[in-house]
């Protein structure tokens, strides 16, 4: 097994006819994802490299069989067009897209919560499944299959401790990039439950950074919940208060959100926090091995 | 985006809160004039977007004409620093109000609490500390309560609110009424925190906000064109440079510059070059997709920073191409004066062919490193050298 995406996805990409979402919905289906339908509205019709475009979501979902959704859309229209997925009856909606107003994403996110539907990011690389479905920006080459859940609000972050525990002969079940933004749609505890419950992971890398409070949440849940070992990596020591470190939610207001309070309630809680990405890496290996 | 006092205060009078008659001025004599206009006694208050303004000399009340020349002068051009040290910032403005008789001081605030994903509304009859002396002072005293975003804040919830916090009663009704009007600027307006700290009950019981701390969500600016024309740009000169270049970049104290691609994959450099010993000059995130150009553009901004000793470029490729940055690296040699060691970790993706780039040109001062930590090492070696 893997978590939110695997061999029975089928994926509708919202702007599929854009740049960005062509190169990488293509990217995800050369993978082998099972790229069924685009969405553009007014491109009805048409079809990208074989794949057909729909006018709108619902129409993807009963031509197509889509169940997932990949958001690549402009960020003002970026919410719409999650709230059209959930709509749609999508179950699981992506959204890589950067930048959208948290004021919109608010009510999208009950929106998604009430219906019951799984909301990735925004602003995150989506989630991998090595083996089975790759579905956003991730790029797979750096990533074997095997028994490690990665959960992180990073993307090159991941893609580097992916590379190495790969060198160290370790792979992975899933990688879930859950974004960087101040609202996103699941949070580490949501994916910590997921892990916990597939049967083929073994262990949980989670990769936090500066901003709220989500690491903090994460460190209870793992004590009260989670039977497998989890190793951590926070990334941000040395970023001032005040400061957006490049992602939206990564900011130190006052004197919450610090990567030390991060790593001391992890480790408060028995959860090995690397220094580096490579310790983390190196210590994740050697606890599986040991397992 | 955060406001300055004023602004905040001028975005609150179109919400319908109340405050202070004032006027902001630039000069000795335009706030001289203004206070004229606005009547003695009136208080001079330094606009800049830290806290501790007043504990700084940052606040004075003026008497008389005189007063005010002086505390005019004293205050426009000074640098405050904040209470954790942060800045300094130099008052460029003055904020002339009228001075208010103040009977009571409250706190009311709207957060967007990011864990409960609604925002999240604070009242306290203790005003004027901070809140996170309110909280420790007397917890009791700090009434938060979740609004669902669907629902907004109603006037009944926010007399609830303000009877759960002890408010006087004569004012219970003001008070709830300037929550809900500040609930509705916090819509309108894409603000992530509004603070009103102290919030006033004055001599004849009218409620006024005394202070105002705004934040706006800087993704929505694309729909608020009249804060977008008031954001300033931002003093540090490497700052400003970065972003009319349309890069990510935070200034820091130290002497090693720092690129890396990706807001997590940078943080972690910074913090990987500080345990190897270092001090960071800067915090710089070159983009998922980084191009040629941009990197040229970063190396520009970094090196322009005269603290920098040696610069540490921490690539690793996903969807950005290392031959692209290394085409850049190339680039930026032909076109900025690179007087300083660089030293480049190339991995992941066509990470060989840009290695075989840089190896060609072979340029003077660059090093490459294998992995993330030895590039640390070198360049804090280089940079302390």
């Amino acid at each position: 097994m893997s978590i939110i995406v695997g061999t029975d996805t089928k994926l509708v990409v919202s702007g599929l006819t854009g740049r960005e979402g062509s190169f990488h919905g293509l990217r995800n289906r050369d993978y082998g994802t099972s790229l069924v339908a685009g969405v553009t509205p007014g491109k009805g019709g048409q079809d990208v490299d074989g794949v057909p475009v729909f006018d709108a979501v619902a129409e993807a979902v009963s031509e197509a069989g889509a169940n997932t959704s990949m958001v690549f859309v402009p960020a003002r229209f970026a919410a719409a067009s999650i709230n059209e997925a959930i709509d749609a009856g999508i179950g699981t909606v992506i959204a890589i897209t950067e930048g959208i107003p948290v004021h919109d994403m608010l009510p999208t996110y009950w929106k998604a919560r009430e219906a019951g539907v799984r909301l990735i990011g925004p602003n995150c690389p989506g989630v991998l499944s090595p083996g089975k479905a790759n579905v956003g920006i991730i790029p797979a080459q750096f990533f074997a299959a095997g028994p490690i859940g990665v959960v992180s609000k990073s993307g090159t972050l991941t893609y580097q401790i992916g590379n190495e525990l790969k060198q160290a002969g370790v792979g992975n079940s899933s990688i879930v990039g859950i974004g960087g933004d101040p609202i996103i749609g699941s949070d580490f505890i949501d994916v910590l439950e997921l892990y916990e419950n597939d049967p083929e992971t073994e262990l949980i890398v989670l990769v936090g950074e500066i901003g709220g409070d989500a690491e903090e949440r994460a460190a209870d849940y793992i004590a009260e919940h989670v039977t497998k070992p989890v190793v951590a990596y926070i990334a941000g020591f040395t970023a001032p208060p005040g400061k957006q470190m490049g992602h939206a939610g990564a900011i130190i207001s006052g004197s919450s959100g610090t990567a030390e309070a991060k790593k001391q309630a992890l480790e408060a809680k028995g959860v090995r926090v690397g220094r580096s990405p490579s310790e983390a890496a190196a210590i994740a290996a050697e606890t599986l091995a040991a397992l | 985006m955060d406001l300055l006092e004023y602004q905040g205060k001028q975005l609150f009078a179109r919400a319908g809160v109340a405050v202070p008659e004032g006027e902001a001025a630039g000069s000795v004599e335009d706030a001289v004039a203004a206070a004229g206009r606005v009547g003695f006694p009136c208080v001079i208050k330094a606009q800049v977007l830290i806290g501790g303004r007043g504990k700084a000399g940052g606040i004075k009340l003026a008497k008389d004409a005189g007063e005010a020349r002086a505390h005019a002068g004293a205050i426009l051009g000074m640098d405050i620093r904040g209470p954790r040290g942060e800045g300094p910032f130099r008052v460029h403005q003055v904020w002339v109000e009228a001075a208010s008789e103040i009977d009571a001081e409250y706190y009311a605030s709207i957060i967007l609490d990011r864990s409960a994903k609604k925002p999240l509304v604070i009242l306290s009859r203790m005003g004027g500390m901070n809140v996170e002396e309110i909280a420790e002072t007397d917890p009791d005293a700090l009434v938060r309560r979740h609004v669902h975003p669907r629902d907004g804040l109603a006037l009944d919830e926010a007399r609830s609110i303000a009877i759960d916090a002890g408010i006087d009663e004569d004012v219970v009704d003001g008070v709830a009424g300037i929550l809900v009007a500040l609930y509705g600027a916090f819509n309108d307006n894409d603000a992530t925190l509004i603070e009103v700290n102290p919030l006033i009950v004055t001599a004849d019981r009218e409620v006024v906000a005394l202070d105002a701390k705004v934040t706006i969500d800087g993704a929505a600016l694309f729909r608020h064109e009249e804060l977008a024309a008031i954001e300033d740009p931002p003093e540090d000169p490497q700052e400003r440079l970065a972003k009319e270049k349309g890069l990510t970049y935070v200034k820091l104290d130290g002497n090693v510059g720092i690129l890396g691609n990706g807001a997590g994959l940078c943080m972690s450099t910074l913090d990987v070059v500080a345990n190897a010993g270092g001090d960071p000059a800067n915090f710089l995130d070159a983009g998922g997709g980084s191009k040629a150009d941009a990197i040229v553009d970063a190396l520009e901004v970094i090196t322009s920073d005269p603290k920098v000793t040696a610069v540490l470029f921490n690539i690793f490729g996903g969807i950005t191409r290392c031959d692209e940055v290394a085409k850049g690296i190339i680039e930026a040699y032909g076109r900025v004066e690179m007087d300083v060691p660089l030293v480049v970790r190339l991995d992941g993706t066509n990470s060989e062919e840009g290695l075989r780039l840089l190896a060609e040109a072979s340029l003077d001062g660059l090093h490459n490193a294998a992995t993330m930590l030895g590039a640390a090492e070198r360049v804090v070696e280089l940079a302390n050298g």
